[in-house]
């Protein structure tokens, strides 16, 4: 095990300064580090989606990468998007379709729906499906997550620009 | 929605002004979920918090000959290394048997191992650190000893004399054998045509997407221990943490806050859960213990894994005759605590042939021990082997004689007007409503032109099939589950009320909450027998020093018991403030009634006679202005337990349209449809979506999921990259209808509808999958379906 080395990054926008093991991964770091619990660990290798965060604006799998590897980059969290206001209407959509259950999936599920909807803005129901099919969730189904995701993105076609 | 009974004459509660009940309410508090802010058990940190990991068995059966921890007693971080042992003095083993189910048996279990491992994954030693990092690194560390000793793997030849026996006190590997005989099956059988199959069920298990976690906090100074679990029986472990720890349970707090999926995974309680409570007591500090992925598909109770052997007989007209099963299922090493492995097979004896008329049917079913990780309830117990069985079977019948698949159902299925009834395994049926739903499912999937479709496809050498698949399923249990049997595991549940300060309500109940919808609906039926607006009425469960005493929510309870204790308690404080406003107004509690959160007069449209923040405000701060002798009582309590009935069956019937390649062997899912009947319909859209989600669980044994075991009993896929779980891509949209039969022994009239869509999926999609391979000549009576299954099948490899 080599010492902590020190990583600089910036998280949901805050400058972050942190001595580090190099084999600490970037989910656990968030969590037990910053304490930024809304990254969810489910499988720890790259399967389940739960720790998806978003770094210098790409989807990324928190399990699968190191804390080290983060540095320069600025991370999101579902914390950061929450504040933010980014994802308001895909989370109020989420909520009045009851697109989850226990909510465990829901960070990651609502991050990555979140990249599909800035990539293809009109995407149909399979496209939704193809684009979650990296995110389980166990309690749902699917279909009310597509759903969400649909409607989301047919409210944004609708506003005015 | 087909209501099968004429609205009684007078308006319940449930039909007042502004009812939420029936209505699609958005869920209370799911922004926290949203936003990642809520609270699970694995987010918990408590100061002094030390970590645990268990070092488990590489073998399936082992002696344990020496544990060396010495080294890693030595790195930095390490607090204790303690194995079975040494934690024998903290906690006792346990049995897991109950009275009820006959000549069920099953050896001592150790929180963690002692002498020997008996599948693997079992614990062999606990090792404790300041964190996790740390006690996966002296973990590496403690060198085990094993000697490898034969493991009992195949089911089939568990009960075989040349198989060592598992646990020699108990002098044999059968664990539990149920037989029944009802009516006359070899008369039945001796004129009719008879058609067998033997049905095979892969083992699988439930995935919850946050796995087990538990934060136990052994307070020395107060004597008292804080379980942080999530637990969808919060009593239940409070009771057997004290039992095992030599506790009295008011020493013993569980709190459940946000619990990442349960699926009847975290029902039951788990040897390391328990050597974490009895390792905090040891250590005197707060012990976190999550389990990784690896360790969640080798300790996380498995289910299913049945050969289930089948016949029907059916005459020329499409009668059914008889069923018999002979089913034998293995459940690990032990039986599991304090539910039992007994049970699922039990269900299957139970339930096969359930929804129809036939009168004779005869059963045997085998419980069988093995070394492989433990098997208990998950998900619809047995009722997803009961419904593929049954179902198949009476596929296999219609094709014998050459009779569309619905019309055999229409003959046979007891009819409508039959009920109260009892089936030949003595369930009690109150009412059910197979033909309504039946009649709606082939409207809904437009099922003539479906077949159609299918005929002119197959023109162009393109297998599509339709799969269609009755069900009962029992939910809202009695004493009659577990404790008859000894069990200390409620079968009713509490709820207490209260108007606060301000006017709001105040809402603990002993039911829990892992995203069905248990808040949601408590304050759904509070809110609407007191005349609150929901948003005034917060919710508290999953505590036991802060809820009545109850079971919690698990096979399909929640609603229909903590439902009615719910409504009973609003019914009650509904009273007693309308007492309070009498006094107050000068009025008379039948003259007045609580709408839009204020009391108004009955009697002349309503009008708005005080706020209840105003009656609050009186009552609690100026009690001084109220007549002599009135003690307002602001707070009701009021519990409930089906009584008349063990279990409240709920029916269903659901249809599965896919296609198979049969170039490929892969199963594309196009369309699934389900109808089913819970009686009242409390909030339609968190129903609907426990039926989606409980279809898709089914959807994934019936295609997927399968933990592969070899034969010296090592799991070879214990990760999710090759157990395979159902994605966002390969799952169809499921369109879900209802026909209402309320409950009768209930004033709400809800029964459950969490593991209905579970029960009867798998059967649907193999059916369809038969149905669509039926010109090649091709029968399964095997899941998951997998390429490899349907092509080996179909001859090609």
């Amino acid at each position: 095990m080599s010492a902590p080395v020190p990583v600089s990054l910036l998280v949901n926008g805050e400058p972050i300064e942190a001595l580090v093991l190099p084999r600490l991964n970037l989910a656990d770091f968030l969590r037990e580090s910053l304490k930024l619990t809304g990254t969810h660990v489910g499988c720890e290798h790259g399967v389940c989606g739960a720790c998806t965060v978003r770094i210098d604006g790409e989807i990324v799998r928190s399990c699968l990468m190191l804390a080290v590897q983060a540095e320069g980059a600025s991370v999101e969290t579902i914390e950061g998007l929450s504040d933010s206001g980014e994802i308001a209407d895909l989370q109020a959509a989420f909520r009045e379709r009851n697109a989850l259950q226990c909510g465990y999936c829901t960070p990651g599920m609502l991050i990555t729906a979140q990249d599909l909807l800035k990539h293809l803005p009109v995407p149909d129901r399979q496209a939704i499906r193809e684009h979650l099919s990296g995110n389980y969730c166990r309690c749902t189904g699917y279909q009310a997550i597509v759903d969400a995701v649909e409607a989301t993105a047919k409210m944004r076609g609708e506003r005015p620009a | 929605m087909t209501v099968t009974r004429a609205p009684a004459e007078t308006l319940s509660v449930l039909d007042r002004p502004n009812s939420y009940i029936g209505k699609t309410v958005p869920r209370p508090n799911l922004d926290r979920l949203l936003q990642g802010r809520g609270q699970y058990v694995s987010d918990l940190e408590l100061p002094r918090m030390a970590h645990v990991v268990f070092l488990r068995s590489p073998y399936a059966h082992a002696r344990i000959v020496a544990i060396d921890a010495d080294a890693a007693r030595r790195m930095s971080g390490v607090i204790a290394i303690v194995t079975g042992c040494e934690l024998e003095g903290v906690i006792a083993p346990w049995v897991g048997v109950l009275s009820h189910l006959k000549g069920l048996k099953s050896a001592p279990q150790h929180a963690i191992a002692v002498d020997r491992a008996c599948w693997q994954g079992e614990a062999v030693a606990a090792i404790v650190a300041t964190s996790r990092a740390a006690a996966e690194d002296a973990m590496e560390h403690v060198a085990v000893e094993y000697e490898e000793l034969e493991a009992v793997t195949d089911m089939r030849t568990a009960l075989d004399p040349a198989t060592p026996v598992i646990h020699a006190a108990l002098g044999d590997n059968l664990a539990f054998e149920r037989i029944l005989d009802a009516g006359d099956v070899d008369h039945a059988l001796s004129d009719s045509e008879v058609v067998e199959a033997e049905f095979v069920f892969g083992r699988h298990t439930g995935v919850t997407l946050e796995p087990r976690a538990v934060v136990a906090d052994w307070n020395a100074a107060e004597a008292r221990l804080t379980i942080y679990q999530g637990t969808q029986a919060p009593h239940m472990v409070q009771n057997i943490a004290a039992l095992h720890l030599g506790l009295r349970e008011a020493q013993v707090r569980v709190v459940c806050k946000d619990v990442g999926g349960s699926f009847g995974i975290k029902v039951h309680i788990y040897a390391d859960e328990m050597a974490t409570y009895a390792l905090s007591k040891l250590l005197r500090r707060p012990i976190k213990f999550v389990a990784d992925r690896v360790e969640s598909f080798n300790t996380d109770i498995h289910a299913r894994d049945h050969r289930c052997r089948g016949r029907i007989g059916v005459r020329p007209d499409g009668t059914i005759t008889a069923f018999e099963i002979d089913d034998l299922t293995g459940i690990g090493p032990y039986s599991m605590y304090p539910r039992t492995s007994a049970i699922e097979a039990n269900q299957v004896v139970n339930l096969v042939g359930g929804p129809y008329a036939t009168a004779n049917y005869r059963a045997r079913a085998r419980v069988v021990f093995q070394n492989k990780n433990v098997m208990c309830q998950y998900r619809a117990v047995g009722h997803p082997i009961a419904c593929s069985v049954t179902e198949g079977l009476v596929d296999l019948a219609a094709a014998k004689i050459g009779m569309d698949p619905v019309e055999i159902r229409r003959r046979n299925l007891i009819g409508d007007d039959a009920y109260p009834c009892a089936s030949p395994s003595g369930m009690k049926f109150e009412q059910l409503s197979h033909h309504a739903s039946l009649a709606k499912l082939l409207q809904m999937m437009d099922y003539d032109a479906l077949r159609a479709q299918q005929a002119g496809l197959r023109a162009r050498n393109i297998h599509r099939g339709i799969g269609i698949a009755s069900f009962i399923e029992v939910t809202n249990p009695s004493a009659a589950f577990y404790g008859v049997g000894g069990a200390k595991i409620s079968s009713q549940d509490g709820v207490a009320v209260r108007l606060d300060a301000q006017g709001s309500v105040i809402c603990q109940t002993s039911i829990t909450e892992q995203g069905q919808g248990s808040e949601s609906l408590t304050a759904q039926i509070v809110g609407s027998v007191l005349g609150v607006s929901m948003d005034r009425v917060r919710v508290i469960l999953g505590d036991t020093d802060n809820t009545p005493y109850g079971g919690g929510t698990w096979a399909s309870r929640g609603a229909g018991i903590g439902g009615e204790a719910a409504l009973q308690a609003a019914k009650a404080l509904r009273q007693n403030i309308l007492d309070v406003a009498a006094a107050i107004l000068q009025s008379t509690p039948a003259g007045l009634d609580i709408v839009n959160d204020s009391i108004v007069n009955v009697d002349d449209g309503g009008t708005p006679r005080i706020e209840l923040s105003e009656l609050a405000r009186i009552v609690y701060f100026r009690p001084d202005t109220l007549p002599p002798g009135v003690q307002p009582e602001l707070m009701a309590t009021r519990h409930f337990v089906p009584r008349q009935f063990p279990f409240a069956f709920t029916n269903g019937v659901q249809a599965s349209w896919l296609e198979v390649d049969i170039e490929t062997g892969f199963v594309t899912l196009l369309k699934h449809w389900v109808v089913e009947d819970c009686g009242t319909i409390i909030n339609p859209q968190l129903v609907d979506e426990q039926i989606r989600g409980g279809v898709v669980q089914g959807l994934g044994a019936a295609l997927f999921e399968k933990c592969i075991y070899d034969e010296r009993g090592q799991l070879t896929n214990a990760n999710m990259a090759d157990y395979l779980v159902p994605m966002s891509g390969e799952m169809p949209d499921i369109e879900v209808g209802h026909v209402v039969s309320p409950a009768q022994e209930s004033e709400l009239g809800a029964k459950g509808a969490g593991e209905a869509g579970t029960a009867g999926a798998a059967a649907a999609v193999a059916n369809a999958v038969n149905d669509a391979l039926r010109p090649l000549g091709a029968t399964i009576t095997e899941i998951p379906l997998t390429p490899q299954v349907i092509l080996t099948a179909l001859g090609r490899i």
